[in-house]
């Protein structure tokens, strides 16, 4: 049983098996890029699925479409990581060992070494062996009365260690990471819209870590005054920002507002938490003047539908006031649809946006008027009606026409619907991780550990003089690099030649 | 701010002339590999540790074909400075680091490729194989020029970023290194193998070493572009690491490497191994350049076209 475990430990700590383990990582981490991810975007998977049948199915149950929340992901790197564990303690081990260790003894026959140079000499053992003491100055040293053994490069072994150690670090951090991290995006009104990270509730999606419930979210509050956003001639963007104030830690309790400049790259940090401006669309307003003379505004969010032009889409709910008969009232509820752009292009009727700016924006708008179906206990998109009701002729479309600003559309019944105007929203996202700083210190580490193990070589030199009957002395010189010979031969060479004083030969 | 149109013109200038002068030296690469005798046997050891204290390589008559193998390197040289020139002039027409798209992005690629080449050409007696390291060079500027091919203009608001110049900067530079181990790794599988089919290749060990070094030199450099671009993504996207399809396959081809460097310490991987390992992660980053940037969708899929 002992030898058993004793067998598999060794097994899984050997280089081979850490091989193995690193191609398979490397294979288990491609489907990932290759194939759509839920993390990412899950409508995506959705219709992947959906079009490839059981195939679809059959890759949904063995969580290709989240591979880096897998089991079988997680099997392959704590195998990885175990081996790595394992690899590292003898080596540490050794190394603190070999620290206080002395070079090695030279060995019998120098002249089998990878490198080697002799040469006969007029000088006694004890002046070669003095000159080999100076000319390896700064290497780690064992001179006895004919000999010198001497090793450099212990710097290597270190940088190594740095290295491996750093990554075991790097991903512990990282896996606390997505335990405590959360991750929410809202939209907010740029036209003095708050927002507060209070709880899950206000946010429009929320990610949380496995260990975060939402009830303790770092307390802040921004308020979005004004956005702006540059373009190109042709429609590209330069550059997007939005000032904002805000509020946190002791701020909220004094009610102080300070102020921020919110940029594409430059997120708002503030109490470990980060505020990120992510995107930005248009809100337009509507005024709907009822038959008996009452007035409803309202503006929401409509959801862009070209990336290039900001053409947005969407959908602007009414209630009808005062009526208290909900019978009654979803009879008669109203929604606007449509299309907004930004800059209109007309072709004959048909309504498009040339460019993303607000240049006398018009909207193709179609009414609906009926039951939206928005009480029935099913959460409905914001951006669309749901047109299960247009099917079921509970909900008709009553009037089209494109509006101007400040025009409006008159419905049969003596309901007017008036396009007021048109206001940024943007896109927000909160973004908390506590221990990102130790994954960035980790990574640094990383690099350098990297670095010196990599250029350092661990090599070593012998020197033995040996008297000859005729009185000169046989000076030997062995090199030997223990990892890579690469880049040895030139130092051999000229460590060799101090050793053996050839510069005037 | 606007984009200087003669500048960018003479950028577009410089970079067909510089395609042209490599072609011109590949065709005296080959050549030399052609027509030059196989390498001799001290040759082949030189920068190879050899355990002898000589000079370097006696002094002897320089053939016909070598002639040619020296014009075709002095052109390589000279390409390289007119692709240099090149980039110059694109960041200036553009103001701005000049690798804020694809083009731009394969150019410095090439670029540190070429100079790649040009340091290992003093190091080892290899320059006869500059033909088959320039041929994917030229292939890769070839199709930069052409299907890749993007006017001088600003970047995106996510791309305005002092980041922009150190990440895709030292990225591209690493890739481009590493392109040179790729080819060196494919020729050592040719080489080593029982019956001599390629008396004319340097020999395994020089290639092999060739294919170390460079990887050594380019690996914590390509692992402090992804770091980079992880602050970055801190940055710009709200998270420093998010299984983006490119974070995705940088990371694959980083563990890719990272086990070709563990391969050359292991007995039985060594040589042969460790070369496929090694071809194997110039396949991914040719994959993560083209497929990743141009098929699928992803954050980095704007830094496409």
């Amino acid at each position: 049983m002992i030898a058993f475990l004793r067998n598999t430990w060794r097994g899984l700590t050997s280089m081979r098996t850490a091989l193995t383990l690193l191609f398979l990582l490397a294979l288990a981490a491609m489907p990932g890029a290759l194939l759509p991810q839920l993390s990412l975007n899950a409508a995506k998977v959705d219709e992947y699925v959906a079009q490839h049948g059981w195939w679809g199915r059959f890759l949904l149950k063995l969580g290709f479409f989240e591979v880096y929340a897998t089991p079988w992901f997680a099997a392959i790197y704590l195998l990885l990581f175990t081996s790595l564990v394992g690899c590292l303690l003898p080596r540490t081990w050794e190394y603190f060992k070999q620290m206080r260790a002395k070079p090695v003894l030279t060995p019998r026959n120098l002249s089998r070494m990878p490198h080697h140079a002799q040469a006969v000499l007029d000088v006694t053992p004890e002046v070669a062996v003095g000159r080999a003491k100076k000319a390896l100055r700064g290497w780690r040293m064992d001179a006895g009365d004919d000999t010198v053994s001497a090793e450099r490069g212990y710097l290597r072994e270190t940088g190594n260690l740095v290295f491996h150690f750093a990554l075991l670090g790097l991903l512990v951090s990282f896996a606390l990471g997505k335990m405590f991290s959360y991750e929410g995006q809202v939209i907010v009104q740029a036209n003095g819209g708050q927002f507060c990270n209070g709880g899950i509730f206000n946010y429009d999606s929320f990610r949380p870590g496995l260990r975060v419930d939402g009830t303790d979210l770092t307390p802040f509050c921004v308020e979005i005054g004004k956005f702006s956003a540059e373009y190109l001639e042709n429609g590209q963007p330069v550059g997007y920002q939005a000032d904002i104030r805000y509020q946190s830690g002791d701020d909220l309790a004094a009610n102080t507002w300070r102020p921020y400049t919110l940029q594409v790259n430059h997120p708002l940090r503030t109490g470990g938490d980060r505020l990120y401006l992510l995107g930005h669309g248009y809100t337009p307003t509507f005024t709907v003047t009822f038959p008996n003379g009452e007035k409803r505004t309202q503006g929401i969010q409509w959801l862009p539908s070209d990336q290039r032009t900001l053409a947005s889409e969407g959908a602007t709910k009414f209630d009808p006031p005062g009526v208290t008969d909900s019978e009654q009232r979803r009879k008669n509820q109203i929604a606007v649809t449509g299309l907004l752009a930004p800059t209109p292009l007309l072709h004959g009727n048909i309504l498009n946006s040339k460019f993303p700016a607000l240049n006398n924006p018009m909207v193709a708008v179609d009414v609906y008027r009926g039951d939206l179906g928005v009480d029935d206990g099913r959460g409905q998109s914001i951006f669309s009606i749901d047109m299960k009701m247009v099917e079921q002729g509970r909900l008709q479309k009553v009037a089209r026409k494109n509006l101007a600003l400040g025009e409006e559309i008159a419905l049969d019944d003596g309901t007017k619907v008036r396009f007021d105007s048109v206001s940024d929203w943007v896109s927000l996202q909160v973004s908390h991780d506590p221990t990102q700083g130790y994954v960035l210190a980790f990574a640094i580490l990383i690099i350098l550990g990297l670095g010196v193990s990599l250029t350092v070589k661990r090599r070593r030199v012998w020197v033995r003089a040996t008297p000859r009957d005729d009185g000169r002395t046989l000076v030997e010189v062995g090199g030997l690099a223990r990892t890579d010979q690469a880049g040895y031969g030139e130092e051999f060479t000229r460590l060799a030649r101090a050793v053996l004083n050839e510069e005037k030969s | 701010m606007p984009v200087d149109e003669t500048l960018a013109t003479y950028s577009d200038w410089l970079y067909r002339s510089a395609l042209g002068v490599y072609l011109f030296a590949i065709l005296l690469y080959a050549v030399e590999q052609a027509f030059a005798r196989a390498p001799r046997k001290a040759e082949a050891l030189v920068g190879a540790g050899a355990p002898v204290l000589v000079d370097a390589e006696p002094k002897r008559d320089v053939s016909k074909p070598e002639r040619v193998g020296r014009m075709g390197a002095a052109l390589t040289v000279l390409g390289a400075l007119l692709h240099l020139a090149s980039l110059v002039m694109r960041g200036l027409s553009a103001g701005r680091a000049p690798w804020g798209n694809m083009y731009e992005y394969m150019s410095l690629l090439c670029l540190a490729a070429v100079v790649t080449w040009i340091v290992l050409m003093a190091k080892f007696p290899i320059r006869r194989l500059g033909a088959f390291v320039l041929t994917p060079i030229l292939v890769l500027l070839f199709l930069g020029g052409t299907v890749l091919y993007a006017e001088s203009a600003p970047v995106q608001p996510a791309l305005r970023s002092y980041w922009l110049v150190i990440h895709v900067s030292v990225i591209s530079i690493s890739s481009g290194v590493l392109l040179i181990p790729g080819v060196t790794s494919i020729l050592y599988l040719l080489k080593d193998s029982k019956s001599d089919r390629f008396p004319k290749l340097p020999s395994a060990d020089v290639l092999d070493r060739m294919s170390y070094r460079t990887t050594v030199l380019a690996f914590p450099l390509f692992t402090a572009g992804i770091i980079c671009g992880a602050i970055w993504a801190e940055a710009a996207w709200g998270r420093f690491w998010g299984w983006d399809p490119k974070e995705t396959v940088a990371f694959v081809s980083w563990v890719v490497y990272a086990a070709y460097l563990h391969a050359r310490a292991t007995a039985g991987w060594r040589g042969r191994g460790a070369a496929w390992i090694n071809v194997v992660g110039f396949a991914l980053n040719v994959f993560n350049l083209f497929f990743i940037n141009l098929v699928t969708t992803g954050l980095h899929s704007y830094a496409g076209l």
